[in-house]
């Protein structure tokens, strides 16, 4: 038995029976790795795990776990899901989709699903690139971005995906990186433990058509001066010398100072998961890019508003009966 | 005491009997003419007449007043008969303005009865309506029993003790004209009396209001002598039941309500606002008491696909749209067809394409429900044929779905949708059973294993210990359901989602011929225009043709017994709200030599058209 008090599954019960088809060195196999660690860790059982995934190389997802899966359409897993939580709101229904499922063709059902707050943990892998159609630039490219469909680098300026999330009042908004092994776990649990729909954006590197694709905060000698790691509650302090830190300046900007001198840790930001003006602020900070938890707040439940109208109308109107509603209005007997 | 009740009152007018009447009223979209409309409908199925009635309103919410565009209409057909249609010409037209009248004019019947609102002819509706000349003084009308009242002025008089604004008591001469013609027809104005009390009971200076206003219209009828006769419609011999009145759009949300019930299932209806289907979705909003999830989503395609994962999850997903909605969910229908779950998909047709016409009624998306999607995607596809049949149909398309867990669609449209006539209750016992049976047993599962009479793959709950597996819009691995891109696979795949489609060919009922089982001519329709079909078989059967009728509300799969029943006859005609998509399906399908006869308006087909086609060919 776990803490939790489940039965005691392990990684490799939530293992299909399917070969993994993802690429060599994708940073796939590193997610995939570490949901099926911490799903049973989390006292979940397969059954009551769904996994709904759109289209494109992280949509695979579903086919390598064994719980419930549904691989269904470009774009469309967050609506899919969203019935289904709905409907069934005592599972536990996972979205995994990527930059080009979840921010292009699926953009809608996304930001409907987030700002409806719908139960669904939904993992966004953001490689930053279209991987299954072999390389075209993403909604998460750079501007400039050389691809086989921008030869002379993309025009487009691209979606910032925590900002986005911000921007439609997610409940909960995070962004882990897949090599950040325990810090990914740590943000799976998170997600899980929110109350109400939690929005994960995982940093993640496609070595054939985006290699390093978040080189800076994934090179073991750039990242700890590249990464801000978000903790409630602790003030914002990064470098490999822990000597850098986030101050929040007169105009109301962040800035970046160096600790040491007149410069202490007494003067540096405390991250607040609750205070979304500082979210807001942090999905725009690039040089640190921060990890961790952005905000988390809690909001009713669309599932259980849902549930709970349904409760209401059975008690003030009774449980339905067929045959007086197939009698209302005006009606007459022909003999 | 100012409204004494009219009906203790007898005048003593000559009446005259009629077999049935089509009365339309007409006027500005702001006018209440549909709710005008809806109540003298109502008053005549308690009197026991059948009805058939065709709303025609614009697509614009509030059209400038005055104008052609704005103009409103309804009509109704009740009769001391079994009537299939809402009739061809009004006997009878009602107009309130000039645009109403000259957009109406040509259809009412001469020598019929034109009953005016003289209030509305002022100079500026003239002129916006396109009249150079006031034609209730030119003696244009001279063809017609012409009754001109002033009842906005009448309707104001009536109600001054109330001291309202003059504007808002004229606004209840819609019922000044009901009054009157409730009056002209013998209508009780009971029920209108006490639909005005429930309707408006939180404004009770509006409940007074248009209750004077129309007993002030049934007492102008009486006391005044512009009209020498009354007529008398008797009730009609109707199978004994009980009745009530129903819309198509009600009654096909009552039919997915009964199907959730006797499946014991949660209905799910994930739908996005269009007309004219959106009143599926108001319908069942207020159903939440029995359990139903409505769920307005924010694309059409997040609605079918929410239905989608709510029949993943064991409830019984329904989406309902119109032709541009259901372009728009063709890819999600089609990832249903490949995952085998069962789904319902209602097509409340329009006139198109594009956005088309809105408002109006065509039957032109037979083709986008068959091959409207990517490959070989083959579902069932039913189709009501008139108001109340949408509640059985929207039943049997549940069924099927569940039997065979299958996408199914439903083509309703638009003069069905909004149309009323009298619906027999059915007994929730006597409707067929849906039995549904959830796989729980892990021994030997596997997803797409089949079962050998229906071809369905089992139906599983997420949730369920030792079931768990994978579904997706990748081809399949036969029985496994593992991912598979054998090339044998996929045409065994493609083989088999088809025969189990082609296999509900059996749940068809022996195809129904109205008239003789071989003949001269057949004549074979598809929804809404069932009724206008009907009438006309009669109508010539009557005068000695020989002329029979079949009528599918199934089109995919089509009825067994279908070619045979084509053979037997020397003509056959299609009559379509389209260009000839049945058309092309019975001649590719059977290799006959039909005749195509075409509407495309965004009206219903009268009895009179179909008439005509019928003797062309039959002369030819």
């Amino acid at each position: 038995m776990n803490e939790r008090g489940a039965p005691a599954l392990t990684r490799k019960d939530f293992a299909s029976d399917q070969d993994v088809r993802w690429c060599p060195g994708c940073g796939d196999y590193a997610i995939l790795a570490q949901v099926q660690r911490v799903l049973p860790e989390l006292g979940l059982s397969r059954e009551q795990c769904v996994f709904v995934s759109g289209i494109g190389c992280s949509s695979r997802f579903p086919y390598y776990m064994n719980t419930y899966g549904f691989h269904t359409i470009h774009g469309r897993a967050p609506a899919v899901a969203t019935g289904l939580k709905i409907t069934r709101p005592e599972l536990s229904v996972f979205v995994v989709t990527g930059d080009g499922d979840g921010l292009s063709i699926g953009g809608n059902h996304l930001i409907h699903a987030l700002r409806r707050n719908v139960g669904l943990k939904i993992l966004l892998f953001n490689n930053r690139i279209y991987g299954l159609t072999k390389g075209q630039c993403s909604p998460t490219s750079e501007t400039g971005k050389i691809t086989k469909s921008t030869p002379m680098g993309s025009v487009d300026y691209p979606f910032n995906p925590i900002a986005v999330a911000m921007g439609v009042d997610a409940s909960f908004v995070a962004r882990s990186i897949d090599l950040e092994v325990g810090h990914l776990q740590e943000m799976l649990r998170r997600a899980h433990d929110h109350p109400g729909g939690a929005f994960l954006e995982i940093l993640q590197n496609c070595p054939v058509f985006n290699d390093g694709a978040w080189a800076p905060l994934t090179d073991r000698e750039t990242k700890e001066d590249a990464l801000l790691r978000l903790a409630h509650g602790q003030p914002m302090i990064f470098g490999v010398s822990r000597d850098k830190g986030i101050r929040r300046d007169a105009d109301g900007r962040l800035a970046v100072v160096a600790l040491g001198g007149e410069t202490t840790e007494a003067d540096l930001l405390v991250h607040d998961e609750g205070d979304r003006t500082l979210a807001y602020q942090l999905a725009h900070l690039e040089t640190p890019r921060p990890i961790g938890v952005f905000h988390a707040e809690r909001r009713p439940r669309y599932e259980e508003s849902v549930a709970a109208q349904i409760e209401t109308a059975r008690e003030t109107q009774g449980e339905g009966d067929i045959e007086r509603l197939f009698h209302r209005g005006e009606v007459w007997t022909v003999s | 005491m100012p409204c004494p009740d009219p009906v203790d009152t007898d005048a003593g007018r000559p009446r005259q009997l009629l077999e049935g009447v089509v009365i339309r009223f007409a006027g500005d979209s702001g006018d209440g003419i549909q709710l005008t409309g809806t109540q003298f409908s109502a008053e005549s199925v308690l009197l026991g007449n059948d009805i058939g009635t065709l709303p025609d309103y614009p697509a614009e919410i509030r059209a400038p007043a005055g104008t052609l565009a704005g103009v409103s209409g309804f009509q109704l057909h009740f009769s001391s008969r079994e009537i299939d249609t809402p009739g061809d010409h009004p006997d009878a037209l009602v107009v309130m303005n000039p645009a109403a009248l000259k957009v109406n004019l040509a259809d009412l019947k001469p020598g019929g009865i034109l009953l005016v609102d003289r209030s509305g002819f002022d100079p500026t509706n003239l002129r916006k309506a396109g009249y150079s000349a006031n034609p209730l003084e030119d003696g244009s009308l001279e063809g017609y029993q012409l009754a001109v009242v002033d009842m906005a002025g009448l309707t104001v008089k009536a109600v001054k003790e109330l001291r309202l604004s003059s504007r808002i008591a004229a606004r209840c001469k819609n019922f000044f004209a009901l009054g009157l013609c409730a009056w002209l027809y013998q209508r009780p104005i009971e029920s209108t009396l006490s639909w005005i009390r429930e309707r408006f009971t939180e404004t009770p200076e509006l409940v007074e209001a248009n209750s004077r206003a129309l007993k002030a219209g049934y007492h102008f009828g009486e006391t005044t002598e512009m009209f020498a006769v009354q007529y008398e419609v008797k009730p009609a011999r109707i199978p004994p039941g009980t009745y009530r009145t129903l819309t198509g759009n009600s009654a096909l949300a009552l039919g997915l309500v009964a199907a959730a019930r006797q499946s014991g299932l949660p209905l799910f209806l994930g739908s996005y606002p269009i007309t004219p289907a959106s009143d599926i979705l108001h319908e069942l909003a207020g159903l939440k008491n029995f359990g139903v999830f409505t769920f307005q989503a924010e694309d059409e395609i997040a609605g079918v696909c929410a239905a989608l994962g709510a029949a993943f999850g064991g409830a019984l997903g329904v989406t309902a749209s119109s032709g541009p909605g259901i372009a728009l969910k063709q890819e999600a229908i089609n990832l249903a067809v490949m995952v085998e779950l069962p789904l319902v998909i209602c097509n409340v047709e329009r006139g198109g394409p594009s956005t088309g016409l809105p408002t109006k009624t065509e039957q032109a998306d037979l083709y986008q429900a068959l091959f409207g999607r990517n490959s070989d995607s083959p579902l069932p596809v039913l189709a009501a044929a008139t108001p109340s049949d949408c509640f059985a149909m929207a039943y049997e398309a549940s069924r099927i779905a569940i039997k065979y867990m299958t996408p199914v669609i439903l083509l309703t449209d638009g003069y069905l949708a909004n149309g009323a006539e009298p619906w027999r209750i059915p007994r929730l016992a006597d409707l067929p059973e849906i039995p549904v049976r959830f796989r729980t047993d892990p021994t030997d599962f596997f997803p797409y294993q089949r079962d050998p009479e229906t071809l369905a793959r089992p139906w599983v709950r997420p949730g369920t210990p030792g079931l768990e597996h994978r579904i997706g819009g990748i081809e399949k691995e036969d029985v496994t359901g593992v991912i598979s891109y054998t090339p044998e696979n996929h045409e065994r795949m493609t083989r088999l989602r088809a025969a189990k489609v082609a296999g509900v060919s059996r749940e068809i009922p022996p195809t129904a011929i109205r008239g003789d089982r071989a003949g001269d001519l057949l004549i074979v329709g598809w929804g809404s225009s069932y009724g206008a079909i009907a009438a006309a078989v009669d109508e010539m059967r009557a005068g000695g043709a020989s002329v029979s009728q079949v009528h599918l509300r199934y089109l995919h799969p089509l009825p067994p017994d279908l070619g045979g029943i084509l053979r037997r006859f020397t003509s056959v005609l299609v009559p379509e709200m389209n260009t000839g998509q049945l058309l092309t399906i019975l001649r590719a399908r059977y290799l006959v030599d039909a005749t195509g006869l075409h509407k495309i308006q965004g009206q219903p087909f009268k009895v009179r058209e179909i008439v005509e086609g019928a003797r062309r060919l039959l002369e030819a």
